[in-house]
């Protein structure tokens, strides 16, 4: 028998959302998360000069023309910083969506249906797991170079596992609740209670884990960026500018400061807002 | 006279100034158990631990005092009220399970425990004595155990023992025996008795449950929104309430052995914020005048030892126990449900175990059998086979004659909208995502024909029928109280217009107050309506004041069958005799209105 | 047996089915090394891969004419007598190239390590404990700013600090040497103490919001025994597996910071035997990683199960 705290009086809160203010790092954060990405995305086209333009001597130092000076070859850091963002924003999304897609359907499934589906699931997952990151992550960037293509399908397959676990402990708890019963009483059918009675009521597990990983599939692009193994050079990159202008640091250091910036602030607002949603997500209900 | 306890006029409040508990003064002589008693939000379990200076966090203790054995402990330093806690006054805690630390053996337990308050007195003999004290086993391979090793009674059990170890003077226990079967309740409740007695210790008991304290109390105080509303000798006012309350609350306690229709309390109870001024109970007493909304009612006293706090306390009625409205008999109507030589178990390989075996029996239009048992019995397993939630292993289901497909979604949509279920627990079973109307239309769209602007029409007659106002219909869950909960959970099982209806211990977590109401409501449909309900509980007085029928089940099988009268009053088997005999009985004053 | 001592019981079979995960990884590694373009006959002659007599003989010598299935039970069975194969690009045995190189992680993962748990257990302990308290604040914001940090910023960062303008730190480690490893440990300690600090806080929040702390209060138990035995005590098991990720990480995973202070380490020589399609050495290296993940997976399940003894009975 269950001992349930007997919680007869009626609920003091109302339960409709109640409008809990956005702190002074909230909005902070999440301005900048919405300036990053805006230059991620549309910096291309709003660049000052073309990204791949030498028009200067190497390393040059801020001037009224180039506000951010030039790089290793002469090219405007500012330019290059506007159009470098887009590729690594766009993989790790790309990447993240598809890990969602594909782990979501196995934990949900696996969680609901168990039967054999869920132990074969489970077994792939620990195989997967077992399987070193870095490994796979290497094979894939030798084997298909420099291929954009190739790196979200290998970035997808390593986030996947862990969004199919964290959605099956979800959902199998999820099972257990009363109104999920009530419905597979009322024999609807397996779908219905997934998408209906279940999604809506783990939505808050899934945007908990949405920021921290975001944020790992964008350090890993980041990282196979810098170590040369994602987009060839010219290419204007954030993480393969970092690495590229190393040996000018003395002369320019902007070259190496304002890509690394750009990827810590969004890393940083990114894990600020999700904190903030995090923490709203344990008031509410 | 120097009292062991005393308590003079404690505020708790909350952090934003909200009283969760005002003007409450108590007091316990040597060898005396003083029974505090309330529903939800009624602030018991705040004054339970603040016998012991403690507080839960986001609660602040803004005035009063509390006296224990000469020491009055709120003016203490944390680390001086550290000392007397569990040395001086200690706490038996409601769910044992819980509250005893998974990582540390029983036997270290309990000697820690005693090496902290007690130095050098921790030897092995002052340990096993501990233990045998509340019978539990002392040998060896006992005090290696982990507490997830030990049934529910034995944690219980042991910690009683933890409270008990250090020779305290007073011990607060906070709802001891919910969760546990009735058998083993009753044993706990003896032993208290008996300890108190023997040990020469004062308790505070604080429970829910009208019938058990007056077994081990001799006092009761009674409270309701964060006042005592009446405080007394137990038995007298058990019998002869003088508050309109506490004359609810026990009107509303089942009695297994005359068995009648309840009532329950109309309105619902107040949370913390929600307190009316003046008296918190007016609203929903019937004898409450205008004067009782000026200004909150002092605790008079009304004769010695026996204090209330109504200005109309001498209109309160006598304790009401109208007689079962009793429908008329089966009849030959055929068998509705007939379950035949049912098998059902759990788990694989190894590891599986069978709740249930060779159970056979049938339910007739109309009529309400009831299956009683203790948790292990298979009581909610062949509820749940039944309604096509669990696939049993041996047997069979006929509904009208037609064989059961083992899962829900295996049967015809016809069998479906005439098998319905009401589960336990009301805070789980409605989608917290879903307003009251949705979870409501959705029955609706599948089993009947209605929609848009009929269904809506028909979703506000549910409310009706089960006695819910129509604006909670655009409301979620998490707004609506346990019983409202389970009201709606009710309507949404009838939206189909079922011909049975299956309710597994619906009541269980309800209030007293409420689960009457609840209980009340559900007669009433089952005559309305002509359903046929087959209600799943342990509590025998439940079963005494809303089946026709009853099932007693043991360890899966079918121990005995009768009628209400016949099983309740001239059970035959050990086990039934055993159940009854366990079940602790309010005082009555043989009048029947 | 299994019953009187159910950790040992759990462990063996836990080992048992790390075994049966470590030879399908290597049947993963293999395939995926499979992958790589190019045929290694061709890339060990060089400019001699035009005799076609000598590079068919070489394929031959190296296998190469035979199916995959037996090329992989060749190799497994070389691998298990201990022989891990001759490097393509430097034509030595690959345990000779390899030795260094994982000494090296092995010494740098360690003296993160040493730093890294005590420091995390005891930040994310009084974090927890005085939840919302200055410290608890601090910290959140801290690690919230270091999580998402990638390593080679903050390598580079401490880089243009220390080495650059400070010039009291080497800004490239050659070596294990004391000064060498200064930095690449302070980068790799910043990027995973957030991490662990904050798994550490969560689970000392949850114990410390538990009944049986509570039930513990109010029996007297004072605070410095609390925190030690009911709190502590219960809120490790998560701490275990979060600290075996870092481990794993540790182990296998930081070729970024070994890039930024050029330190000779497996990842780095993992890139390069990646780079060079030295097929022999990334195999190694591979299952070098492989096994070492897994056997730390299996010592935390393990350990939690130890630690947890409500598990004992259930895995039984």
């Amino acid at each position: 028998m269950t001992t349930l705290v007997l919680r007869e009086a009626r609920a003091t809160l109302p339960a409709r959302r109640r409008r809990t203010g956005l702190t002074v790092s909230e909005w902070v954060a999440t301005s900048l998360l919405c300036l990053v990405l805006g230059i991620a995305v549309f910096g291309p086209w709003l660049s000052p000069e073309n990204p791949d333009a030498l028009v200067g001597v190497p390393y040059s130092g801020p001037s009224r023309t180039h506000l951010l000076g030039l790089d290793e070859l002469g090219r405007d850091v500012l330019s290059r910083v506007m159009a470098g963002g887009r590729a690594v924003v766009l993989l790790a999304s790309v990447a993240t969506c598809a890990a969602y897609i594909v782990g979501g359907v196995a934990g949900l499934v696996s969680g609901y249906v168990r039967s054999w589906i869920d132990p074969v699931i489970m077994r792939v997952i620990d195989v997967v797991l077992a399987f070193p990151p870095i490994l796979f992550l290497l094979v894939v960037a030798t084997g298909a170079p420099h291929s954009q293509m190739g790196l979200a399908v290998a970035l997808t397959i390593v986030q996947a596992p862990g969004v199919a676990r964290i959605l099956r402990t979800a959902t199998l708890e999820a099972s257990t609740r009363g109104y999920v019963e009530a419905a597979a009483a009322r024999g609807e059918s397996p779908w219905y209670i997934l998408l209906r009675e279940i999604v809506p009521n783990i939505r808050g597990v899934i945007v908990a884990d949405a920021g921290p990983r975001f944020t790992v599939s964008i350090l890993a692009v980041a990282a196979l960026n810098f170590l040369g193994l994602g987009q060839r050079p010219p290419a204007a990159n954030w993480a393969l500018m970092i690495n590229e202008n190393q040996g000018g640091l003395t002369a320019n250091p902007w070259a190496v400061l304002a890509p690394a910036i750009m990827i810590a602030v969004l890393t940083i607002s990114l894990n600020v807002v999700a904190d903030g949603v995090n923490r709203r997500r344990d008031v509410a209900v | 006279m120097s009292r062991l306890l005393e308590v003079e006029d404690l505020r708790v409040e909350t952090t934003a100034g909200e009283a969760v508990v005002e003007g409450v003064s108590l007091y316990l002589d040597v060898g005396e158990v003083l029974g505090l008693v309330g529903e939800s939000g009624s602030g018991k379990t705040t004054v339970a631990l603040a016998l012991l200076g403690y507080v839960r966090p986001g609660l602040r203790i803004v005035a009063g005092t509390v006296c224990v054995g000469g020491q009055e402990l709120l003016g203490l330093r944390e680390d001086e009220r550290r000392r007397v806690r569990g040395r001086v006054v200690s706490y038996v805690p409601q769910d044992a399970g819980k509250a005893l630390n998974p990582s540390i053996r029983v036997g270290d337990q309990l000697k820690e425990l005693m090496d902290l308050h007690l130095p050098g007195r921790s030897t092995s003999s002052q340990v096993a004595s501990a233990l045998e004290r509340v019978s539990l086993p002392s040998s060896r391979e006992f005090l290696r155990r982990f507490p997830h090793q030990l049934s529910g009674g034995q944690q219980q059990r042991l910690t009683l023992a933890l409270a008990l170890a250090c020779d305290p003077d007073v011990v607060v226990l906070d709802e001891p025996t919910t969760g546990l079967d009735v058998v083993t309740q009753s044993r706990i409740l003896a032993e208290v008795a008996r300890l108190c007695r023997e040990a020469g210790v004062a308790a505070v008991f604080v429970t829910h449950n009208l019938a058990a304290i007056g077994v081990v109390a001799s006092r009761l105080a009674v409270m309701y929104a964060g006042r005592i509303v009446e405080e007394g000798p137990v038995h007298e006012m058990l019998i002869a309430p003088t508050h309109p309350y506490t004359s609810g609350l026990v009107s509303s306690v089942p009695l297994h052995r005359r068995p009648g229709r309840l009532v329950g309390i109309p309105g619902t109870a107040v949370g913390v914020g929600d307190r009316p001024s003046g008296c918190a109970f007016s609203p929903r007493c019937s004898q409450s005048s205008d004067a009782c909304t000026h200004g909150v009612p002092a605790l008079v006293q009304v004769r010695p030892g026996w204090s209330v706090r109504c200005i109309h306390s001498d209109r309160t009625p006598a304790v009401v126990r109208l007689p079962r409205d009793d429908q008329e008999g089966a009849g030959d109507r055929g068998t509705l449900l007939e379950v035949i030589g049912l098998h059902a178990a759990y788990g694989r390989g190894l590891r599986r175990h069978t709740v249930v075996r060779n159970v056979t029996f049938g339910v007739v239009p109309g009529e309400c059998l009831a299956l009683v048992g203790e948790s292990g019995s298979g009581k909610s397993t062949i509820a749940r086979c039944i309604a096509g939630l669990h696939a049993p292993s041996g047997g069979e289901l006929r509904f009208d004659g037609e064989l059961l497909a083992p899962r829900a979604r295996g049967r015809s949509r016809e069998v479906r909208r005439r098998v319905q279920i009401v589960f336990q627990n009301p805070y789980d079973s409605l989608n917290p995502r879903h307003t009251v109307a949705e979870s409501l239309l959705r029955p609706l769209e599948l089993f009947t024909e209605l929609s848009g602007r009929q269904a809506r029409t028909r979703v506000l007659e549910l409310l009706d029928q089960v006695r819910l106002p129509a604006r909670l219909a655009d409301h979620y869950p998490s707004e609506l109280s346990g019983g409202e909960r389970q009201r709606v959970a009710v309507a949404r099982a009838l939206a189909a217009a079922p011909d049975l209806l299956l309710c597994d211990e619906v009541t269980s977590a309800l209030d007293v107050s409420v689960q009457a109401a609840v209980l009340a409501l559900l007669s009433e449909l089952q005559r309305e309506l002509r359903l046929a309900m087959l209600f799943i509980t342990h509590d025998l007085g439940v079963v005494a004041n809303i089946a026709n029928r009853v099932l007693v089940l043991e360890q899966g099988a079918i121990r005995e069958e009768g009628s209400v009268e016949e099983i309740l009053q001239r059970p035959k088997e050990r086990y039934t005799q055993e159940l009854l005999a366990s079940v602790p009985e309010l005082p009555v004053s043989g009048q029947i209105a | 047996m299994a019953e009187r001592h159910p950790v040992l019981a759990y462990a063996v079979r836990r080992v048992a089915i790390g075994v049966g995960l470590t030879f399908v990884v290597s049947v993963l590694i293999f395939a995926a090394t499979q992958l790589l373009p190019g045929n290694p006959a061709i890339a060990i002659l060089g400019r001699n891969a035009a005799h076609r007599r000598a590079l068919h003989q070489l394929e031959v010598q190296l296998g190469l004419d035979h199916s995959a299935v037996y090329q992989y039970s060749h190799w497994l069975g070389s691998l298990l007598q201990g022989n891990l194969g001759q490097s393509y690009a430097a034509h030595e045995p690959v345990s000779t190239l390899l030795a260094s190189d994982v000494g090296n992680t092995m010494i740098l993962a360690g003296v993160t390590l040493a730093i890294m748990i005590p420091l995390s257990l005891l930040l994310g302990t009084l974090a927890g404990i005085r939840r919302g308290g200055w410290l608890d604040t601090l910290l959140s914001g801290l690690t919230l700013g270091a999580i998402a940090l990638p390593e080679f910023v903050t390598g580079t960062f401490l880089v243009i600090v220390f080495a650059i303008w400070m010039g009291v730190l080497p800004a490239v480690s050659l070596g294990p040497g004391a000064a060498n490893l200064v930095l690449p440990v302070a980068t790799l300690v910043i990027a995973g103490l957030a991490y662990n600090v904050r798994m550490v806080r969560a689970g000392v929040v949850e114990v410390m919001a538990s009944d049986y702390v509570e039930a513990a209060r109010l029996n007297g138990v004072p605070e410095g025994r609390l925190i030690r035995r009911y709190v502590l005590r219960n809120a490790l098991a998560p701490s275990i597996q979060t600290f075996a990720m870092t481990v794993q990480w540790l182990v296998g995973g930081v070729v970024v910071v070994e890039t930024v202070f050029s330190y000779p380490g497996i990842g780095q020589a993992l890139v390069q035997a990646v780079s060079t399609e030295d097929i022999p050495t990334v195999q190694a290296l591979g299952m070098l990683i492989a096994l070492l993940y897994i056997l730390i997976n299996v010592a935390a399940d393990v350990a939690v199960v130890y630690v947890v003894p409500k598990l004992r009975t259930e895995s039984g």
